[in-house]
């Protein structure tokens, strides 16, 4: 096992990505350490030469395992799940697994891109700043009715039981950004309100946080 | 000695059912994905146009109303990934990923592509919304430009990496989420497919493949007559 100080996978992020979070978050849970390399998508470092090389599409986070390059959050945790299955992620039950990976789909596929700044910035030209802000906060909180109401006979101390899951390291992150860009009303969501309390508790998911990044800027 | 009948109708409730409604491109991924693994299944239409999805049998089945969903004996799985995940895992004797470890990443991150960074802009609740708040001559450009964003990033990603089809030789995840998307996007929303090459191609090659071709939404039981 590699010696603490000399992490063999390197994880390209931004703080305040999202999808970076959800990574940071996976590979505390799974006890995995890793270097961390900082791209700043505010001053356009994510179309350098270098880190076009590593993905074209310019998008964080990025994982590189060796001679792999991953990227995407979601390929970048089923990665993770397989090559590192301890503190696995994943239930084994299917009907579980099944709901975990729907979870992350919900967050990743009918939440955060209808929220992320570029479509955000897009959306503004058309219709305003307002509105914008109008589209965001009412699709965060269609998903949240979504996952309120399918998770609401399964949630335990975490999403789906009593142990951290897929869905949490999805849901974590989402819930954060939903509490302090849009302010949303949490009240309206019990079981997530639940789940994100029991989240924040972990050591793992505060140390993944963005304000504790080391290209946070306070 | 069991009857014809009840034979038949033993094997009916042993039969995968998938929820499905013709025109769901999340839809067509399942049912690409089950014919190329030569999976039968009961096909049950939910006409979400008529509100089907609202029925409480349905909604016992999935809270949130969306399709497709997969039913197989005790477990009731939504969302294309996930049903694609567990009918990996679950029936892999046709397998849909590569054996190797970086390329099912290449195939996750491309079929993500599509279910993150092109459907949910330009699925039909999102066009009623730009149609309403922008206007109605707002809609295809809107379409066209999150369309053609995404496949700017599938012929980037892919084409240093595709063979016959998006990883390889065989076709994969990527090719299921992927075709569908070709299919469903293109013509409605003028996309110029001439600066996508390499997706040009795979669509030609995926025009060639019959589980591909039955699984299409003109296809489907509860496609409108022509």
């Amino acid at each position: 096992m590699a010696a603490k100080d000399d992490p063999k996978l390197v994880l390209y992020s931004y703080w305040q990505s999202s999808c970076s979070w959800r990574v940071r978050l996976a590979l505390n849970l799974k006890g995995i350490s890793y270097e961390y390399k900082a791209v700043n998508l505010l001053k356009g470092e994510q179309f350098t030469p270098e880190f076009e090389k590593l993905n074209p599409l310019h998008f964080v986070p990025v994982l590189v395992d060796g001679d792999v390059v991953i990227s995407d959050s979601y390929a970048i945790l089923m990665y993770l799940e397989e090559k590192y299955p301890q503190r696995p992620l994943l239930p084994s039950n299917p009907q579980h697994k099944a709901l975990n990976l729907q979870v992350a789909s919900i967050v990743s596929s009918s939440i955060q891109p209808l929220h992320m700044l570029s479509t955000l910035k897009y959306l503004e030209e058309k219709v305003g700043p307002q509105e914008q802000l109008l589209f965001a906060e009412t699709n965060v909180e269609k998903g949240f009715h979504a996952l309120e109401k399918l998770l609401k006979d399964i949630v335990g101390k975490y999403a789906t039981g009593d142990e951290v899951h897929m869905a949490d390291v999805f849901m974590a992150p989402q819930i954060a950004m939903a509490t302090k860009r849009f302010k949303i009303d949490m009240s309206k969501f019990p079981s997530l309100s639940r789940i994100y309390e029991s989240l924040k508790a972990l050591p793992e998911f505060l140390e993944s946080s963005p304000e504790e990044q080391p290209d946070a800027v306070m | 000695m069991v009857h014809q009948h009840e034979h038949e109708q033993a094997q009916q409730q042993n039969k995968l059912k998938l929820y499905s409604y013709w025109r769901s491109s999340c839809s067509c991924r399942i049912r690409m994905a089950l014919n190329l693994k030569s999976l039968e299944y009961q096909y049950i239409p939910v006409n979400l146009l008529k509100g089907e999805q609202f029925s409480p049998e349905f909604q016992k089945l999935n809270p949130i109303g969306y399709v497709p969903v997969l039913v197989d004996g005790d477990v009731v799985i939504s969302d294309s990934f996930a049903i694609f995940m567990y009918l990996e895992e679950k029936y892999p004797q046709i397998p849909l990923f590569p054996s190797d470890i970086a390329k099912k990443a290449l195939n996750i991150q491309a079929a993500n592509i599509v279910c993150s960074s092109i459907q949910p802009l330009q699925n039909a609740t999102v066009l009623k919304y730009i149609e309403a708040k922008v206007g109605p001559d707002e809609r295809i450009p809107w379409a066209k430009f999150h369309i053609e964003k995404g496949f700017e990033a599938l012929e980037k990603l892919l084409k240093d990496r595709a063979g016959r089809y998006a990883t390889g030789d065989e076709v994969s995840m990527a090719d299921v989420f992927l075709a569908p998307q070709l299919h469903y996007g293109t013509k409605r929303f003028n996309v110029d497919m001439a600066k996508f090459p390499l997706l040009t191609r795979l669509n030609g090659a995926y025009s060639e493949l019959s589980e591909f071709r039955k699984a299409m939404p003109e296809n489907q039981p509860d496609a409108p007559l022509a």
